[in-house]
């Protein structure tokens, strides 16, 4: 189902590594099984998981994704010229954080307000998130897949990754610094309840709580519950309303005020 | 959104080669922009170039790209943006090209040898 309309296995080796990936990533796919119930939905998913970052391993270890030489130049400058205190770290951060917001939700946003109004683009973005999104023009050029994952009154979902920090910007823009702090990473998956009461949203026992652990392959998107006393409201003021931390799933959207 | 975005100054922007931006502020396409775009900001106001420099060595590489022959849509513009910021940092005397290219070495050699799982730290080395 996912297959159409993605070409990210060119971008690299990704098969030869398959089983590589799957060796190391048995650890963190285990902590999901015991500390969800939905095992065999993460079993499937842990199992695309290691084909995303079980790319390209010539050798008998794995390692991470080597990121762009321009990425690594920003990097280098970037530590250069804070080991030598030239710079405040916590400084950029603020600027970077500040800039979370500029590249992005606001796509995600426009796709979850469609999905509210339109039951036919709503159907087809769960069967296939990368051709539904595509409808819309948000793939960006990195051409992961996108799988949708909805939430309904039974089932709330939480998007996550433990590896390094995968995250859909072509609908969500640049990820927040708490989603790539290794606390997030690897308590999402291990704690997923806590950390979302942390977050201010405290699920009842009997919401089933499935994290999604994104990959250099596929990233994921959160469909909220659309808030009640929005009958009336259209698609765009709708989509004022999704705040990117719906999307990742460590909020609900709220009613509006 | 209600916050300005960056806490840069808009008459900073303006100074600027025209950013990449929207009627918010500047836009990115992914995160090494960002990062490059605060590294920039912050260095000068901590006062180790003043904005109109940079402004001046970002249009320098711009024109230099142009002169290339490279197309002016926008789409390096951040690359561009890395380029003005390694020179003047260099010319500066805040590190220098060898130190920058070892340190970029490192950080990739970090990458190819942490599994996957860990958090990606150089080893202090030096």
């Amino acid at each position: 189902m996912d297959e159409s309309g993605e070409r990210p296995v060119d971008r690299r080796g990704f098969i030869k590594g398959s089983a590589v990936g799957a060796a190391a990533f048995a650890a963190p796919g285990k902590m999901m099984n015991e500390r969800t119930e939905e095992a065999e939905v993460h079993d499937a998913d842990a199992h695309e998981h290691t084909h995303g970052h079980g790319h390209g391993h010539d050798h008998d270890h794995d390692h991470q994704d080597v990121p762009s030489d321009i990425a690594l130049r920003v990097r280098a400058l970037e530590s250069v010229l804070i080991e030598k205190e030239m710079v405040d770290p916590a400084a950029l951060d603020e600027i970077v954080d500040n800039f979370e917001n500029r590249i992005g939700p606001q796509n995600g946003a426009r796709v979850v307000a469609r999905a509210w109004v339109d039951p036919g683009f709503r159907d087809r973005l769960l069967a296939d998130g990368t051709s539904a999104i595509g409808e819309l023009d948000y793939l960006g050029g990195q051409g992961e897949h996108m799988k949708v994952v909805a939430n309904t009154d039974s089932v709330h979902n939480l998007i996550v990754c433990t590896l390094c920090s995968c995250y859909p910007w072509p609908t969500l823009g640049l990820p927040p610094v708490w989603y790539k702090s290794s606390a997030y990473r690897a308590r999402a998956v291990i704690e997923p309840r806590e950390v979302l009461r942390e977050f201010g949203l405290d699920l009842p026992e009997d919401v089933e709580v499935r994290v999604w652990d994104s990959t250099a392959e596929i990233r994921y998107l959160v469909l909220p519950q659309r808030p009640p006393g929005t009958a009336d409201m259209t698609e765009e003021e709708l989509a004022e309303l999704v705040t990117r931390d719906s999307m990742v799933g460590v909020a609900r959207v709220a009613s509006p005020s | 959104m209600t916050t300005a975005p960056s806490r840069v100054p808009a008459e900073r922007l303006a100074a600027l080669p025209p950013l990449p931006r929207d009627e918010e502020g500047p836009v990115f396409d992914e995160p090494w922009q960002a990062q490059a775009f605060a590294l920039a900001v912050k260095l000068s106001e901590r006062g180790h170039f003043a904005w109109t420099a940079w402004a001046k060595a970002l249009a320098e590489e711009l024109a230099a790209a142009e002169a290339r022959g490279e197309p002016d849509d926008g789409s390096h513009y951040y690359h561009h943006w890395v380029s003005a910021l390694e020179r003047l940092v260099v010319e500066r005397g805040l590190s220098d090209s060898a130190a920058l290219e070892e340190r970029k070495e490192a950080w990739a050699d970090a990458y190819r040898h942490t599994p996957h799982g860990q958090p990606v730290e150089l080893k202090r080395s030096e």
